[in-house]
């Protein structure tokens, strides 16, 4: 799966006016995260159409970056996503980020990951059987 | 350089070239002396008359002209000829301060054609180019004088003048220009512009720059070298108060800017003293042979080394390295001299970041703050802990090279103001008292 990241100043209104953008552009976010440091942040967003999206707010000059991550389906419940991780350290899967969201009702959360080692990753992967969602 | 003579037959080519050059700022001085205000400050020297200059260290007793002479006798104090033998005025580009006029006969027009096109030549330009000139036409000495001079070599010559960078961009497709000639930093605006637009070098016929007007680096070089798809990318040096562009020039074979045989050069101290050759210090240029606006020994604040010799391009005579910055430029901060040249070296070495700055000093209390702003590129962005690297190493490196501590901060791209002549870099806010 690919997702976009935006480079930002850390500025007043800054993030509102990025999204207001993507509002514009009637781009859904189906999940995001923010990274900050004192004096700028980065936003992560999972949306349709990455690459599309990507070259929109590159005219509109936004520094984009689309970057694979993983897609992981875990329980929703109490250890869920901590069973997921100790699986993928034991096999050496580097985590660099992550952020999770609960897309519509249901028994299942969903993850969103950015490995070092994609290599590692699809072999974990495919040992686990870990829930990859579709679409 | 002079590897093809023995070091005896330089000494003996520099010693006649000295004599010829004292016969001939003789004739300067001379010149000079028919102007009130010359001949008031010469007079304070002891130099009373053209006939007191019988040696180079005769000529080294010539006082100094500075821009503020310049200003001082605004607009037409210091020229040698009546108004009615002057074809033409140019102005300084006013970088620093109140404007200065300079003043041409027509032989000083055909005097800066033959620099210009002499200089081109050495760089590798022929009658068969195609050269679009992006330096501003009008009272600025670039556009005019790079159009005289190619005119004068025979190369089709497209005075586009500086701005309107997307018609700069239309016209190296549709006319598929060989070779551009522009200040580095609006060669830069120029391939960024171009890539914006979905255009490349695959898209144009480029195969030569020449830049000057503002010192940029050697990592410069490289970056508008590839951006632009370039085979060479050569100096040109020069400043109104002496002719204009041409003074200097570096050849195809990159060995230094081979100075024209109409200009003496020296290099000063801060006071004025002599410096050995191969050391850094104030370019002090001398004209010979022009006659609306004599230049006796005129202080241009360009920091350079000068060396004599021979070079492979058949070229012989005084070279200075390429400008390490200007006098004016220099910062002191916390006590360190500054040039905005070696911040742009530091921030070229790293990549993920843009070539696009902004140093901002400021005080803080009683210290100086240095902050230096620049454009991530969009490689860098996705990791954090990549982009406070990139942070760091900048920070690191400056501090490798002025020996200071700076704050970088990553800014958005487009976000630092672009420039369509001499680029803005430093933003000083420091108030000082005086």
């Amino acid at each position: 799966m690919l997702q976009l990241s935006i480079f930002l100043e850390n500025a007043k209104g800054r993030l509102a006016q990025a999204l207001s953008v993507l509002a514009d552009l009637n781009v859904n976010i189906r999940a995001l995260s923010l990274a900050d440091t004192k004096d700028f942040g980065v936003l992560r967003l999972v949306v349709d159409d990455p690459e599309r999206v990507a070259v929109l707010l590159k005219e509109r000059s936004f520094v984009v970056k689309v970057t694979k991550v993983w897609f992981l389906q875990v329980e929703d419940r109490p250890g869920g996503l901590a069973d997921v991780l100790d699986k993928l350290v034991e096999r050496g899967v580097i985590v660099e980020y992550m952020y999770g969201f609960v897309e519509k009702a249901g028994e299942l959360a969903q993850i969103v990951l950015r490995v070092r080692d994609q290599a590692l990753m699809e072999d974990a992967v495919g040992e686990l059987a870990l829930g990859i969602p579709q679409g | 350089m002079g590897d093809s003579l023995s070091d005896e037959t330089l000494e003996q080519t520099l010693k006649q070239a000295l004599d010829q050059a004292v016969g001939r700022l003789r004739e300067t001085v001379d010149r000079a002396l028919r102007v009130p205000y010359y001949r008031d400050s010469f007079a304070r020297a002891g130099i009373e008359s053209a006939e007191d200059i019988r040696s180079i260290a005769d000529f080294q007793r010539v006082p100094f002209t500075q821009k503020e002479d310049l200003r001082l006798n605004y607009p037409f104090g210091l020229f040698a000829e009546p108004l009615d033998n002057i074809v033409r005025l140019q102005a300084s580009s006013g970088t620093t301060g109140k404007m200065t006029v300079v003043g041409y006969t027509a032989n000083d027009i055909e005097l800066w054609a033959t620099a210009m096109a002499d200089a081109l030549r050495r760089g590798g330009v022929t009658p068969q180019d195609i050269v679009q000139v992006g330096y501003g036409y009008g009272l600025f000495t670039g556009g005019l004088g790079y159009h005289y001079g190619c005119e004068k070599l025979g190369a089709l010559t497209i005075p586009l003048s500086s701005g309107n960078t997307e018609r700069h961009i239309m016209f190296l497709r549709d006319m598929k220009s060989t070779v551009l000639a522009c200040t580095s930093s609006y060669a830069l605006h120029i391939a960024d512009t171009a890539a914006e637009m979905g255009l490349g070098p695959e898209d144009f016929c480029l195969r030569m720059g020449v830049f000057g007007a503002e010192p940029w680096t050697e990592a410069m070089r490289t970056m508008i070298t590839q951006r632009l798809g370039l085979k060479s990318a050569l100096d040109m040096y020069g400043l109104s108060e002496i002719i204009g562009p041409g003074v200097a020039m570096e050849c195809a074979h990159i060995n230094g800017l081979h100075m024209a045989p109409y200009f003496y050069p020296e290099i000063v101290d801060t006071w004025g003293r002599i410096m050995p050759p191969g050391t850094q210090g104030e370019l002090v240029l001398s004209s010979m042979g022009k006659e609306a606006f004599p230049s006796v020994r005129y202080r241009t604040k360009d920091l350079t080394t000068l060396s004599y010799g021979r070079c492979a391009c058949g070229f012989c005579g005084w070279s200075i390295s390429r400008i390490a910055g200007r006098v004016d430029d220099m910062l002191i901060i916390r006590g360190v001299n500054v040039f905005p040249s070696q911040i742009e070296e530091a921030i070229l070495s790293v990549e993920g970041i843009e070539p696009h700055y902004l140093i901002v000093v400021d005080r803080r209390g009683a210290l100086d703050y240095l902050e230096v702003q620049v454009e991530v590129s969009g490689e860098a962005v996705d990791g954090i802990s990549r982009l406070e690297e990139l942070q760091q190493t900048l920070q690191q490196r400056i501090f490798r090279i002025l020996g200071l501590a700076a704050r970088v901060r990553l800014v958005e791209p487009l976000s630092l103001p672009r420039s369509e002549g001499k680029a803005v870099r430093v933003r000083d806010m420091r108030v000082f008292d005086s």
